[in-house]
C-alpha cells in the first residue's frame, strides 16, 4: 500500500517535471516565433521603404511630393530603434497624403513604369500591415504565456526579454492597409 | 514690375515665413508694383487682394514635424494656371526646398526665377535637394537671396554657388510706440515671446535665470507670451514665485507689441534653430533694451553686442548676472534702447524691398517674362 503510494507519488513529480519542461520549451519557441515575426516584420519595413524611395526618385511624382516622400523615407531608415514606430508611421502618413491627392494614381498610372512602382509600394505597404498583426500576435501569446503563474514561479522565461507590441499607423486606407 | 510670388505654408497660419511675405508684397505694393503671391489657403477665407489661393493645404509629416503644405497634381495645375495668366515679369519663390508651391513654381516655369531661402537647412535636408528631380527644379533659379549669414553659409557650403544676404525686413513703425499692459512693468520685468514647448526657443533657461534673480528681487516679475502648455513650464519654478510668473498664452499682434512696452528687459534665450531672430529685432523695433543669447544670428542683428546684450547660450547663470546688472543700470538700458532703434532701422522693410527690387532687376535684365515651361 505505501509503496503504491510512493510509486504513485514519485511518477506525478516525473510527470509534472516533464510537463513543466514542456510549458518552458513551448515558451521557447514562442519567444522564438517573436524573434521570427520581428525580423519578418522589418524586413517588411525596409521594402516599403524602398519601393516609396523607388517611387519618390522615379521622376513620375511632382518634385514636391518627391520630397515629401524622400524625407520620410530616410527617416525612417535612419530612425532610433526607440523612434522606429513614430518614423514607420510618419512614412504612412506621407504615402497615404501622396495618394489621397486628386488625381494623383490618375496622373501617373499612365506613364512607363508605373504601374510596377506603384504595385510594390502597394504590395509593401500591405506586408508592412500584415507582418505587424502577426508580430503582435505572437507577441500577445508571449507575454500571456509568461504571465501564467507556473511560468513566473518557475522563471520559465529565462533572461528572454518581454517582446514589446510595435504600434504604428500603417493603414494606406481603412481596414486593409492597401491604398 | 509685374511680380509673382510663391508661398510654400499656409496663409491663414502665422509663420515667419508668411508674414515675410505679406510684408514684401506690400512694400512692394507700396512701391508701385504689380504683386500676385500665390499660397496654400480656403478659398471661401477673406484674402488680401494680391493672394491667389492654391487650395487647401494637407497637414503631412516633414523633416521631423507636421507641417501644412501644398502638392500633388491638383496644385500643379493650379501653379500652373497662376504663372501663365500672370505674364510676371520674375517669378520669386521663398523656401523652394519645402516640398510646396514654391519647388512647385520653379519646376513649371521657365524665365526669370529669384529665390529666397529662410531657414538655416540642416546637411542632411540638402543632400536630400540633390536628388534628379529637386535638381532640374532648382537650377532654374537666377538669384539666390538669403535672409541670414547663417542661411547664406549652409546654400554656399551645401549647394554650392553663392547667395544675396537681404535680412528680413521689420516694420519697424508697428512697433514703436504700444500702451503697456494694465500694471506693467512695476517693481522690474522681464519679458519672452515665442512657442514655450519648442525647446531650441530656450524658455526653460529663462526660467532658470529668472529663479535666481527672484530670489534676489522681491518685485521682479516674467512675462511670457506664446503658445504651449503654461502650466508645464509654471511647474519648474519653485511654489513661492510661480506667481510672479504670468503666461498669457498666444496673443494677438497687438497685443505682442504691447508685451514689448510692458517690459525693461526683453529676453531671447534661444538656444539655436534661429536664423535671423525676427522677434528679437520686433523688440529692437519697441526700443526695449535687449538679452540674447549669443548664437550668430543675434550677434549680427544686435551688432556684435552693441545693441543688445549678449550671454553664453545656455548659460542660466551668465543670463541672470546680465539681467541683474542690466536691471541696476538704467544708463546703459537707455543707451541699448537707443542703439537697436538705430540698428533696426536698417531692417524696414522700405529698405528691405528697394534691396529685392534690384536683384529682381539684375536677373529679369533683357529676358523675356517668365512663362510655362515646354
Amino acid at each position: 500500500m505505501t509503496w503504491t503510494l510512493i510509486v504513485l507519488g514519485v511518477l506525478a513529480i516525473v510527470l509534472w517535471g516533464f510537463y513543466i519542461s514542456w510549458r518552458a520549451s513551448r515558451l521557447d519557441r514562442l519567444h522564438n516565433r517573436v524573434e521570427a515575426a520581428r525580423t519578418a516584420l522589418d524586413l517588411a519595413m525596409v521594402r516599403r521603404s524602398s519601393a516609396a524611395y523607388e517611387l519618390a526618385s522615379s521622376g513620375l511624382l511632382d518634385p514636391a511630393t518627391s520630397l515629401l516622400l524622400a524625407d520620410a523615407v530616410r527617416r525612417a531608415m535612419e530612425a532610433d530603434p526607440a523612434e522606429r514606430d513614430l518614423a514607420e508611421s510618419d512614412l504612412t502618413r506621407a504615402l497615404r497624403a501622396t495618394f489621397s491627392q486628386p488625381g494623383c494614381r490618375a496622373e501617373i498610372e499612365g506613364k512607363d513604369g508605373a504601374k510596377e512602382l506603384l504595385a510594390d509600394v502597394d504590395s509593401s505597404a500591405h506586408q508592412v500591415f500584415i507582418a505587424r498583426k502577426f508580430y503582435n500576435d505572437v507577441a500577445a501569446r508571449t507575454i500571456y504565456a509568461r504571465r501564467r503563474p507556473l511560468a513566473r514561479v518557475f522563471r520559465l522565461a529565462g533572461n528572454a526579454a518581454r517582446p514589446e507590441f510595435f504600434e504604428i499607423d500603417d493603414a494606406l486606407a481603412d481596414g486593409d492597409g492597401l491604398g | 514690375m509685374r511680380i509673382g510670388i510663391a508661398c510654400p505654408y499656409s496663409w491663414d497660419v502665422p509663420g515667419g515665413v508668411q508674414q515675410h511675405i505679406r510684408d514684401l508684397a506690400e512694400a512692394l505694393i507700396e512701391l508701385k508694383h504689380d504683386v500676385s503671391v500665390i499660397a496654400p489657403a480656403d478659398d471661401d477665407k477673406p484674402l488680401p487682394a494680391y493672394v491667389h489661393p492654391a487650395g487647401k493645404a494637407m497637414p503631412v509629416p516633414y523633416n521631423g514635424s507636421v507641417a501644412r503644405l501644398a502638392f500633388g497634381p491638383l496644385s500643379v495645375s493650379r501653379v500652373r494656371r497662376w504663372v501663365r495668366d500672370g505674364n510676371f515679369d520674375v517669378l520669386h519663390v521663398h523656401e523652394p526646398t519645402v516640398p510646396s508651391l514654391s519647388l512647385l513654381a520653379c519646376w513649371v516655369a521657365s524665365g526669370p526665377i529669384v529665390a529666397t531661402v529662410h531657414t538655416a537647412m540642416p546637411r542632411s535636408r540638402v543632400l536630400l535637394a540633390a536628388q534628379p528631380v529637386l535638381r532640374s527644379a532648382l537650377e532654374k533659379i537666377d538669384g539666390r537671396i538669403a535672409v541670414s549669414e547663417a542661411a547664406r553659409t549652409t546654400l554656399v557650403e551645401h549647394l554650392g554657388g553663392d547667395a544675396v544676404l537681404i535680412p528680413n525686413g521689420v516694420a519697424t513703425r508697428r512697433y514703436r510706440h504700444a500702451d503697456p499692459l494694465p500694471g506693467w512693468p512695476g517693481e522690474g520685468a522681464i519679458g519672452f515671446l515665442g512657442r514655450m514647448d519648442e525647446p531650441r526657443k530656450g524658455l526653460s533657461v529663462l526660467l532658470k535665470a529668472f529663479e535666481i534673480l527672484a530670489a534676489q528681487r522681491s518685485g521682479l516679475r516674467l512675462l511670457i507670451a506664446g503658445p504651449g502648455d503654461a502650466d508645464e513650464h509654471s511647474q519648474k519654478l519653485p511654489p513661492d514665485i510661480r506667481d510672479r510668473a504670468v503666461f498669457l498664452g498666444e496673443v494677438t499682434e497687438e497685443d505682442k507689441i504691447r508685451v514689448l512696452h510692458s517690459v525693461d528687459i526683453f529676453c531671447s534665450p534661444n538656444t539655436g534653430g534661429e536664423s535671423f531672430g525676427i522677434v528679437t529685432a520686433e523688440a529692437m523695433a519697441a526700443g526695449v533694451p535687449i538679452v540674447a543669447s549669443d548664437i550668430d544670428a543675434f550677434r549680427q542683428v544686435l551688432r556684435g553686442g552693441s545693441a543688445g546684450e549678449l550671454f553664453e547660450t545656455g548659460d542660466a547663470g551668465a543670463l541672470a548676472a546680465t539681467i541683474a546688472r542690466l536691471l541696476d543700470d538704467p544708463a546703459r538700458r537707455a543707451e541699448l534702447s537707443v542703439a537697436a532703434l538705430a540698428a533696426v532701422a536698417s531692417y524696414d522693410w522700405d529698405v528691405v524691398a528697394r534691396d529685392v527690387v534690384s536683384v529682381y532687376e539684375t536677373v529679369v535684365s533683357g529676358r523675356a517674362t517668365v512663362e510655362v515651361a515646354q
